[in-house]
């Protein structure tokens, strides 16, 4: 039998088991708070602890969460056996017509679909869900083999191949899906926002710094971070991560990095532990004198959260995030213009890079 | 002799004539919608007293039909007592010609001045005259008139006057036109005004046709007639000069000692010499001989003597029972979840008796973020406009409705709320602001006892709240087991091709209680009570469970027999119940009832949900 249909069934008959043996049905999962992510030496990435909370039918809430998961996971052996997907949006559609079983929001049904991950410890694809957001861009020198939905196999250069916008990554990044043929860059700049990525394309960054640059649309998606992390790890590239100077940027690239908390049960899937983080750090703004906005209130509490999240306990952002506190300033990447609109990829980002030993 | 000829001998005259030609605002027709009501209503007024008088249950019809632009014809039928032939002109065509200015008495028309002030603007906005039919009796032709009013004089002239045949035991009918406005969906409308008739005298059937052909029925909901109010005379500390003046005027009385205990309740000879003596007035002399200076120095020494207050019993209630019965009735389409009802003790102002009775109208369908609606009642006749100036209003705005559990702005104001709040005040002599009464004057005993009387339904209220609360929580439980724990049974043997477990067992442990449901349920004169206790523990349980009845007069039959029948309570055993078993108990009685008080004894009442501990009898 398909190993995501025995494991399905195995919380099936968690339940089953309970009812028949008169206890009250009850599903443990591990608590999804930052105060329950322990380090991984092994992968070197962050993921949960130990901390477990039981959902138990003996209270209402509990019971509807049970119930709710047994029909989603019935929804997706149906799905498996028909050979069929569907988005997280449908399956909160599809729900409609599950009477008491339906989902109020979508968040809900996001999150129970997390759930199912953990408890069967299979990923969101194989439970075949899929997501709403578009892959982010990619533009450089990599030759990518991507099977289409037509089962053909294409090669695709992510300069010659693609048009300005760049090669967009799937939902499914997974080897049946992509490969990557050969390369000649020698590094990744993951880049935070559109307008930066766009800069250093229309710059020719890519070609000049001899670098794979890939637009992280914000929180990136997690095919976006599973594909950066398969090229760190098969072509041994490394990844530096391009970002704005505030806050919640940090997190940008902590997910990245670390794993993010939502997502801590696959972090070594996703993370890559060896990203770095290049810019735009609180020292930059102070030494580029970069135009700057105050830092507002919730800015202050996401830092100082910051301060008590392990995934930032190091020397260099527990300084760099004291620093940011100090002067209470905070700056785009895009502020970088200030200087010209060459001033990115004439100065700053050889600098910076020299800085940290890359070549170009 | 027909009950009409005894009415008719004390139908007395008073003479004022063009006064009401020109103030008829006062009247309560001062706009065209308003003159509309104004004039179903004093009919109706009218109808409803004569049918009472006479001892009849009351049949009326209602009838308004469009006649022209802002012009209505209006047909008001009764089959009450009828009016005598002689009268009939008088009652309709002159005014203040009644036999009530004199008397004190609890009626809906206090002042006699209603019906010919109908006529008379019938008159002056169409110039048609009136039609009147009455018939006194079985085997009696009917008598018709066409009238109309000399304004000058004050005296009614008839158009036209013929006998005929009516095909009716007795009663009267008018038919008139008027220019007005008709209006409908709101609570200033002829349908309001019947609507809130209808809930206070729940012995009548009223039929009312609509201008568009809407039949609209308000049927009996009680078989008996109120009890009749008395007539009293007036307590000496509520008469003022002008009244002890005309009494003075018409008094057979020879002397004054006999004048002032003979028309005066309260008085004795003793007092009177009292009264007498410390105004300085002669005991033999003739009340007719008494000037102006000397009323009011008897006024004077009324007010520092002491007297026994008047009698109360010559009031007429509406009665608790037919309040919600009323109330439960026309709010039925709202389905209340409950209502609460109060009656207070007579009471007296300024010498003169009333009585305030209430009723509040909880949840429902009743608009949960609006303010509360108010229906006022003086006599039996729902008040309809100048809520702000009446004397109810103020006491609910002057009452912290926030510990019942209705919101309200800093404790002050009409509160808001899905309820809808009743107060009755009757009275031989309601205190209005003005003719039109449609407002109750501020007298402090009324709004004391208004205060009382709401505050004793509030506290209902409040407790039917709170015990609500208890249970809706104990209701999310209910929705786990009877619907969710089945569905994930259901869902998970699907998934696995398996029979569906059992899951009764956890049931139990999930709920862990002794759950007890109840219903009343209301049909016509009996009340259907069924208890449901089932046990969700594990442990077998027997115990005693008490409900709380009214009566035990009232009890018509107990299933399973009781083990005990008190005046107040009955009491059941539980013996042996099982886990997951279900008992049922029900018992009906013929007397309303809304709400059931249950009670458990020799159970730890933690383990017990929808009961309270029985603390004994």
């Amino acid at each position: 039998m398909n190993d995501v249909l025995k494991e399905l069934k195995s919380i099936a008959e968690k339940i089953y088991d309970d009812l028949e043996k008169s206890r009250i049905p009850n599903l443990q999962l591990p608590a999804r708070t930052k105060s329950n992510i322990r380090f991984d030496e092994r992968y070197r990435v962050w993921k949960y602890g130990n901390q477990r909370i039981t959902r138990s039918a003996v209270s209402l809430p509990g019971a509807y969460m049970i119930l709710r998961t047994v029909y989603t996971l019935d929804f997706i052996r149906q799905m498996i056996e028909q050979h069929k997907t569907s988005t997280l949006r449908e399956l909160y559609y599809i729900s409609e017509g599950w009477g008491e079983a339906k989902f109020y929001t979508q968040d809900e049904s996001d999150k129970l679909a997390e759930d199912l991950e953990i408890l069967t410890k299979k990923l969101r694809e194989d439970l075949k869900l899929r997501p709403e957001e578009d892959g982010a861009r990619v533009i450089g020198d990599i030759v990518i083999e991507e099977r289409t939905r037509k089962g053909e196999k294409r090669r695709i250069h992510c300069q010659d191949d693609v048009g300005d916008s760049g090669y967009s990554i799937p939902y499914n990044v997974e080897k049946e899906k992509i490969k990557f043929i050969e390369t000649n860059a020698n590094k990744i700049i993951a880049i935070e926002t559109g307008g930066m990525f766009d800069r250093l394309v229309e710059n020719e960054f890519d070609e000049k710094s001899n670098s794979i640059l890939i637009h992280l649309k914000g929180q990136p998606a997690r095919s976006t971070r599973r594909f950066i992390k398969r090229l760190n790890e098969e072509l041994n590239l490394p990844v530096i991560v391009f970002t704005d100077g505030d806050p919640w940027s940090y997190r940008i690239f902590a997910s990245v990095a670390y794993g993010a908390i939502k997502t801590a049960h696959i972090s070594e899937y996703l993370a890559t532990p060896s990203a770095q983080f290049l810019g735009v750090t609180p020292s930059d703004i102070l030494a580029y004198e970069l135009p700057s906005d105050e830092l507002t209130k919730e800015d202050i509490n996401a830092l100082k959260s910051e301060l008590n999240d392990p995934r930032f306990h190091d020397e260099f952002w527990i300084n760099e995030i004291k620093t940011q506190l100090e002067v209470k300033k905070k700056s785009e990447q895009q502020a970088l213009a200030k200087y010209g609109l060459n001033y990115v990829t004439d100065v700053y980002l050889p600098e910076k890079l020299a800085e940290m030993g890359y070549e170009m | 002799m027909p009950i009409a000829e005894e009415l008719a001998k004390k139908q007395k005259e008073i003479s004022i004539a063009e006064f009401f030609e020109r103030n008829r605002q006062i009247l309560g027709f001062d706009n065209l919608t308003r003159a509309l009501i104004t004039s179903v209503k004093e009919a109706v007024d009218n109808s409803l007293d004569a049918c009472e008088e006479a001892g009849i249950l009351p049949d009326i019809i209602i009838k308004i039909e469009e006649a022209g632009e802002n012009e209505y014809r209006i047909e008001i039928e009764d089959n009450g007592p009828g009016i005598v032939k002689k009268q009939i002109p008088n009652v309709f065509g002159r005014l203040l010609y009644g036999s009530r200015f004199h008397s004190l008495k609890q009626s809906r028309g206090q002042q006699g001045i209603g019906i010919s002030a109908v006529v008379l603007y019938s008159q002056l906005t169409t110039g048609k005259p009136i039609n009147v039919i009455s018939k006194i009796g079985e085997n009696l032709p009917a008598h018709s008139y066409e009238l109309l009013i000399d304004t000058k004089r004050n005296r009614p002239h008839i158009v036209k006057e013929e006998l005929m045949h009516w095909d009716k035991k007795s009663g009267t009918k008018i038919g008139f036109y008027i220019k007005g406005k008709y209006v409908k969906n709101r609570k200033q409308s002829v349908y309001g005004y019947l609507k809130n008739t209808a809930i206070v005298n729940p012995h009548a059937k009223i039929i009312f046709i609509e201008p568009d052909g809407t039949k609209n029925v308000f049927d009996r909901v009680a078989y008996e007639l109120p009890e009749q109010p008395k007539e009293i005379k007036p307590h000496p500390y509520g008469v003022e000069i002008g009244t002890l003046i005309k009494m003075l005027k018409e008094t057979n009385a020879k002397k004054m000692v006999a004048f002032l205990s003979k028309e005066f309740s309260s008085i004795s000879p003793q007092k009177a010499k009292e009264v007498l003596s410390l105004a300085n007035v002669d005991t033999n002399i003739s009340p007719k001989e008494i000037g102006i200076e000397k009323a009011k120095r008897i006024i004077e020494s009324f007010k520092k003597i002491k007297f026994i207050s008047p009698p109360t019993d010559c009031l007429s209630p509406i009665g608790e029972n037919l309040i919600k019965r009323g109330l439960r009735k026309e709010t039925s389409q709202l389905s209340p979840e409950f209502i609460s009802t109060n009656k207070r003790m007579p009471c007296i102002f300024r010498g003169i008796p009333f009585m305030v009775e209430t009723g509040i109208v909880y949840g429902g369908n009743l608009p949960r973020d609006e303010r509360i609606e108010i229906l006022r009642f003086a006599n039996k006749v729902p008040l309809l406009y100048q809520e702000g100036a009446c004397v109810i209003t103020e006491a609910i705005k002057n009452m912290d409705w926030r510990r019942y559990g209705l919101e309200q702005k800093g404790g002050k104001g009409i509160p808001y709320g899905p309820a809808i709040i009743l107060v009755h005040v009757a009275s031989v002599n309601v205190p209005f602001t003005s003719e039109s009464k449609e407002a109750i004057a501020h007298v402090e005993e009324i709004e004391r006892e208004v205060k009382l009387s709401l505050q004793q339904c509030a506290r209902k209220m409040k407790a039917h709240l709170s015990k609500k609360k208890k249970r809706a929580k104990a209701e999310n439980k209910f929705l786990l087991i009877s619907k969710i724990l089945p569905e994930i049974a259901k869902k998970v043997a699907a998934t696995l091709g398996k029979p569906i477990p059992p899951i009764d067992d956890v049931i139990t442990q999930i709920m862990n209680i002794v759950w007890i449901d109840d219903s009343v349920n209301s049909n016509g004169n009996l009340t259907e009570s069924r208890i449901n206790v089932t046990n969700y523990r594990k442990a077998i349980h027997t115990f005693d469970l008490y409900v709380e009845i009214p009566s035990k007069k009232y009890l018509v039959k107990a299933i399973p027999e009781p083990e005990k029948i008190g005046e107040n309570y009955m009491k059941w055993k539980v013996e042996k119940i099982k886990p997951s078993e279900k008992r049922e108990f029900k018992f009906i009685l013929n007397t309303d009832f809304d709400e059931n008080n249950i009670y458990v004894d020799g159970i730890n009442p933690v383990y017990v949900i929808g009961a309270e501990k029985w603390e004994g009898e």
